[in-house]
């Protein structure tokens, strides 16, 4: 009996060291450990064994049994790492596919661009006022000191709906009606919006373009104040080393007048292509509203002043990623829409 | 405004600033120089030839061989094929070596078998447009108009070593419009004096009045009207300083008297015209409105008919001009004429602007007198034309001049207090500075009691009030000298509105979801104008659209979107998904329109394109009305979907979308003839009112505590006719399963193969839960028993 345990001992390290899966391994376990297992059979025998035996071949039948438990215990381990191992080897993907692709919209260039506006002067505590498209005459002319017959009228050709109804040809509209509304109170304004003009689209021209102003009316506020916004605003936009300069100019709606110019952000200002040699790119006209048309909303000149400003987000975003054609902006072509995805922070 | 800097060097020094840096100084000082441009670009090596002999060439009937006396003795056979060449010229030679606009290098040539050493030039050759040169030396060489020395340097014998400066006006600044105005705007730049032109001449102890009468009748439109004869005048061609002033300032030169008109005209910023004395037939001028009908033929050959707003000069009875906008033919300047009348006047702005927009007619002398002309010019002008006129065409100014004036020609005075100055512009600059800069800019000033009282000249018509004044300081002091400071305003708190907020976000939601945003146009034609619009309004118009394409404003932003996503698919974009956000034009109750911000989407081809992972989704209704209930749901309210039509969309896969009982949108696939014609394949379309969904009030977000007991769900698969709507089954599910039924979902549609006819297979998953405890078994099956009979007694059928 003893010699008949020392052989299945034997025969069962010899097959758990030859097992080479853990099916095969978990096979040896349940025929020489199972219940109906030859060492099982062996301690069944033991009832015929002579009592004084039985402790002896009990102890030794444990034994065997822990010895063959053990070695099977251990090299489970090993099978066990083994197959997960082989496993992962099955499970390994090709890194290099596609991902399923992410939905990834993006806001349209013109948004992009008037909206970094936006954003800068909010956080400067301006607020945004809105207006309609199609406008009165005095709205768009007359309380902007533009009355009929003014030369200046020229300068826009409109698209007259009635004698007295037009589409704005500008936003300056909406100030005129934010400083009618706040009836004498101080205002900090940034006007957003579709303008339309006569013009035939070609690559520079467009019938239906984007203007922004502002508008800042209050207490003493002088020229001095508007060259400060501005710069902060050109560098915020263009660049922190961007310098302005103002040159006089002529507006019916400002008194003085100014047109803004930034130190090109391309060569610096040694003249390149893009400031066509010259160094400074010219990018907004502003001024301090013209007395006529603060009387006009209800102010008092004397006490309030004011200044405004107004650019084209077109010509801003043309500039600035040197777009050659400005119908992009209204055909769409998800080849130019797309491009305008990614953020430049 | 063209200025010649070698002319304008005549009444202001220029310092010999070079011309580019003097455009500088001017643009910075507040007219914008937009070209500096070097008429004698690209040109060297130019001679006066003298054509000794001309014959024509043996071998080719319009060559003609000339012998030409090019200086120092020299006499070099040139070829010419010029029709106007002739022996006795004195005329513009590129020698060997000359070099000629875009580069072209002159050599010597054999032309059929002869010899050619040079060229004989037109003034086309030497960059000037063929609008500028005298009609007749178009088709031909440039003959100059009195003898030279051969050899003569061409480039300054014809003052083409000048830059001209190209001023962009703005339309203040009509004193500009004249070589004087912009002498005076050069000289308060760079401090120098500005020298009149004289005016020396003799005139005749005969008078005027002995040969002309006149008469204005409408003084409101004419308050000045002057009028100088000149006789015994010999017409001709101007001599070469004056063609090339009027070449370089973008006038063509025709004769000496018109020639003198325009260059006065030019000089002092004043219309004149010329009329031949003997035409006028009666020896009257008469200054009237129009009659109805009355006809005139202008100097353009054009037959123009007239009512009483035009301002006409007449002879007495018939029209002879078209006040300050164009000449009569009947009384145009010939080579005959012998006694010409100049006429200086001031013309109301208002008149001559109705006049020229009537007839379409735009002038440099009606773009003067639009803008308005210096009263106190009027006069000196005529003075000036008279004087060059006796110096020119040997004419003999008879004395006086006839004048009608009734116009006040006050310099207007401006008061404004330095402090003043000082407080609009942020600065601190001392008033000597300020002195100094009014009597630069030749504004006679006073300074007391802290107050400036200006004198303005009344060739600046712009300067009316204090903040015109605070410019003239500031833009002459240097706008770089002002300091940058921002607003000392109360703080204000700024930021979006609540409506201008949520459009932020239902754009972000909606690029969240993987459409680009678009932009078209608001104009569209009529007849797409109100396509696809849900309530369409009579259509809007504009009275003068410039196509028929871009004439009405839209009511539905689809068209135009839809036309974009056609772009892109023809230019092989297969799937392509828009947005775009933007105001539509309905027929309002006042005479504004109704403007509506409106919010659509079309979307067509693949909306997952995942192939390899055989994830392929085309867009579908349900693509769309998922970004439609997300958008709801981001914006916290409930909007539910009814069937509907609309033109343009398949009538079974078209719905309205309602937000509490009113229609604010719809949501289809587009109909396959709409598709066709449009050149789309399957393509969804969405649009809704935005400015409905952003002007409603959101309600307070409210927190439930995170459930403590574990929700319990069970399915129901039904069999249903096709026809009936989930939305009805799940409403019967709803009501069944009370307050114990908390969500109910669709999982699974089948309608294939094993189905009866008509029929579909629909399943639900429903989630019981108790906020109060865990649900038991037999709870739950209760309340799902109660759902399945409800569902039975339907009609619906179990599976
Ligand atoms: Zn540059």
């Amino acid at each position: 009996m003893e010699a008949r345990l020392q052989e299945l001992k034997k025969e069962a390290l010899g097959k758990i060291e030859t097992a080479h899966t853990v099916k095969e391994l978990t096979d040896v376990r349940v025929a020489y450990l199972g219940k109906k297992g030859p060492i099982t059979d062996v301690l069944k025998g033991m009832g015929k064994l002579p009592a004084e035996e039985r402790p002896r071949m009990g102890a030794l039948v444990n034994e065997v049994r822990g010895e063959v438990t053990e070695s099977l215990d251990a090299r489970m381990v090993i099978l066990e790492e083994q197959a997960i191992n082989e496993k992962l080897q099955r499970e390994t993907i090709d890194i290099s596919l596609p991902g399923r692709p992410a939905k990834t919209g993006n806001p349209h260039p013109l948004t992009r661009v008037v909206e970094e506006i936006e954003d800068l002067f909010l956080s400067m505590g301006y607020e945004i006022a809105e207006g309609p498209e199609v406008e009165k005459d005095y709205y768009n002319f007359e309380a902007l000191n533009l009355p009929k017959g003014h030369p200046a009228r020229d300068m826009q050709d409109s698209f007259y709906i009635t004698e007295d109804i037009l589409l704005r040809t500008h936003t300056s509209p909406v100030q005129a009606r934010t400083m009618e509304a706040k009836g004498g109170e101080p205002i900090k304004i940034i006007c957003p919006g579709k303008v339309y003009r006569r013009d035939n689209d070609d690559a520079t021209h467009s019938h239906q373009f984007t203007q922004i102003e502002g508008l800042v009316v209050g207490e003493n506020i002088r020229m001095s104040d508007l060259k400060g916004t501005l710069s902060v605003f050109a560098k915020k936009m263009f660049g922190e080393d961007r310098e302005i300069r103002l040159r006089p100019s002529f507006f019916p709606f400002t008194e003085p007048s100014v047109e803004m110019d930034i130190s090109c952000f391309k060569c610096g200002g040694d003249g390149c292509n893009v400031c066509k040699k010259t160094g400074w790119i010219e990018i907004l006209g502003a001024g301090m509203v013209h007395p006529n048309v603060l009387e006009m909303a209800g102010y008092d000149s004397k006490r309030l002043t004011g200044f405004a400003f107004g650019m084209g987000p077109e010509r801003i975003a043309m500039l600035k990623y040197a777009i050659e054609d400005i119908r992009h902006f209204y055909t769409n072509d998800v080849r130019f829409l797309t491009q305008f995805q990614r953020t430049e922070l | 405004m063209l200025v010649s800097t070698k002319w304008l060097k005549e009444y202001v020094n220029t310092q010999q600033l070079p011309p580019a840096q003097l455009g500088e100084k001017i643009t910075r000082a507040g007219i914008e120089v937009d070209a500096v441009i070097d008429r004698s670009e690209d040109l060297a090596n130019l001679v006066v030839g003298y054509v000794t002999e001309c014959s024509k060439h043996p071998e080719a009937d319009k060559l003609s061989i000339c012998q030409v006396d090019v200086g120092a003795g020299e006499i070099d056979q040139i070829i010419c094929g010029a029709p106007n060449i002739a022996k006795g010229q004195s005329v513009i030679v590129a020698r060997p070596g000359a070099l000629l606009p875009g580069g072209m290098k002159i050599k010597k040539a054999k032309l059929r078998g002869e010899e050619s050493n040079g060229m004989i030039c037109s003034l086309q050759e030497l960059g000037i447009e063929s609008k500028l040169v005298p009609k007749s030396y178009v088709e031909g060489i440039y003959v100059l108009p009195e003898p030279v020395e051969p050899g003569t340097d061409v480039l300054s014998y014809l003052d083409l070593d000048d830059t001209v400066l190209e001023l962009g006006l703005t339309p203040n600044r009509a004193d500009a419009m004249s070589m004087l105005g912009v002498a005076y705007e050069v000289g308060a730049i760079l401090e120098e004096e500005v020298t009149l032109p004289k005016m020396d001449y003799k005139e005749s102890t005969d008078r005027a009045e002995s040969m002309l009468t006149l008469e204005v009748d409408a003084p409101e439109a004419n308050p000045l009207y002057v009028a100088k004869v000149v006789r015994n005048i010999e017409v001709k061609e101007s001599p070469v300083w004056l063609q090339q002033r009027l070449m370089a300032a973008g006038v063509r030169p025709h004769n000496n008297v018109v020639d003198v008109t325009n260059y006065v005209l030019m000089e002092y910023g004043q219309p004149l015209h010329a009329f031949d004395y003997d035409s006028l037939g009666t020896g009257n001028i008469t200054v009237r409105q129009a009659k109805e009908g009355e006809k005139i033929t202008t100097l353009d050959d054009t037959e123009r008919t007239l009512s009483p707003h035009h301002l006409v000069i007449t002879n007495g009875k018939d029209p002879v001009a078209l006040a300050g906008v164009m000449g009569g033919a009947n009384s145009e300047v010939s080579d005959k004429t012998t006694t010409v009348v100049i006429e200086s006047a001031y013309f109301s702005a208002d008149s001559i602007r109705r006049t020229s927009k009537d007839h379409n007619l735009r002038s440099d002398a009606s773009s003067r007198y639009e803008k308005g002309v210096d009263p106190n010019r009027v006069i000196p002008a005529a003075e000036r034309a008279a004087q060059l006129l006796s110096e020119l065409a040997g004419g003999e100014v008879l004395g006086g001049s006839l004048v009608f004036d009734e116009l006040d020609k006050q310099e207007r005075i401006v008061k404004v207090s330095p402090d003043f100055i000082n407080s609009r512009l942020g600065m601190k600059i001392p008033l000597e500075d300020m002195l100094d800069i009014l009597s630069r800019l030749k504004f006679n000033t006073e300074a007391a009691n802290n107050q400036l009282i200006i004198q303005v000249p009344t060739r600046r018509q712009d300067i009316q009030i204090e903040e015109d004044v605070v410019e003239e300081i500031a833009r002459l002091y240097g706008y770089d000298e002002i300091p940058a400071t921002l607003p000392r305003t109360d703080a204000t708190l700024g930021g979006l509105s609540p409506y201008q907020a949520k459009r932020r976000i239902v754009r972000h939601f909606l690029e969240g979801a993987g459409l680009l945003q678009a932009t078209t146009y608001s104009l569209s034609s009529e007849q797409s104008a109100t396509q696809f619009a849900l309530e369409p309004t009579e259509t809007t118009r504009l009275l003068m659209p410039m196509s028929e394409e871009r004439s009405t404003l839209r009511q539905s932003l689809l068209p135009h979107l839809l036309e974009s996503l056609a772009y892109n698919t023809a230019r092989r974009t297969d799937s392509v998904a828009l947005y775009e956000t933007g105001a539509v034009f309905m027929k309002g109750q006042d005479e504004l329109l109704d403007e509506q911000e409106h919010l659509a989407i079309v979307m067509t081809g693949l909306w997952l394109d995942h192939g390899w992972q055989g994830e392929k989704k085309p867009v579908d209704f349900f693509v769309a009305k998922g970004i439609v209930e997300g958008l709801a749901e981001k914006l916290g309210f409930e909007l539910s979907f009814e069937r509907g039509e609309l033109d343009g969309l398949h009538p079974g896969r078209t719905a309205f979308i309602m937000l509490d009982g009113t229609r604010i949108g719809v949501i289809g696939e587009l109909h396959p003839a709409e598709q066709k014609k449009r050149d789309l394949k399957s393509t969804i379309a969405v649009e809704l009112n935005l400015a409905t969904l952003l002007t409603l009030e959101t309600d307070a977000l409210i927190y439930t505590p995170v459930p403590r007991y574990p929700s319990i769900s069970r399915d129901v698969a039904l069999v249903l006719s096709k026809r009936v709507e989930a939305q009805s089954i799940e409403q019967v599910i709803r009501k069944a399963g009370a307050k114990l039924l908390k969500d109910v979902r669709v999982f699974d549609l089948y309608e294939g193969e094993g189905m009866e006819e008509g029929k579909k297979s629909l399943a639900f998953s429903l989630t019981y839960f108790d906020p109060e405890k865990t649900l038991t078994d037999e709870e739950v099956n209760a309340a799902h028993d109660k759902v399945i009979n409800a569902l039975t007694e339907s009609g619906a059928e179990l599976r």
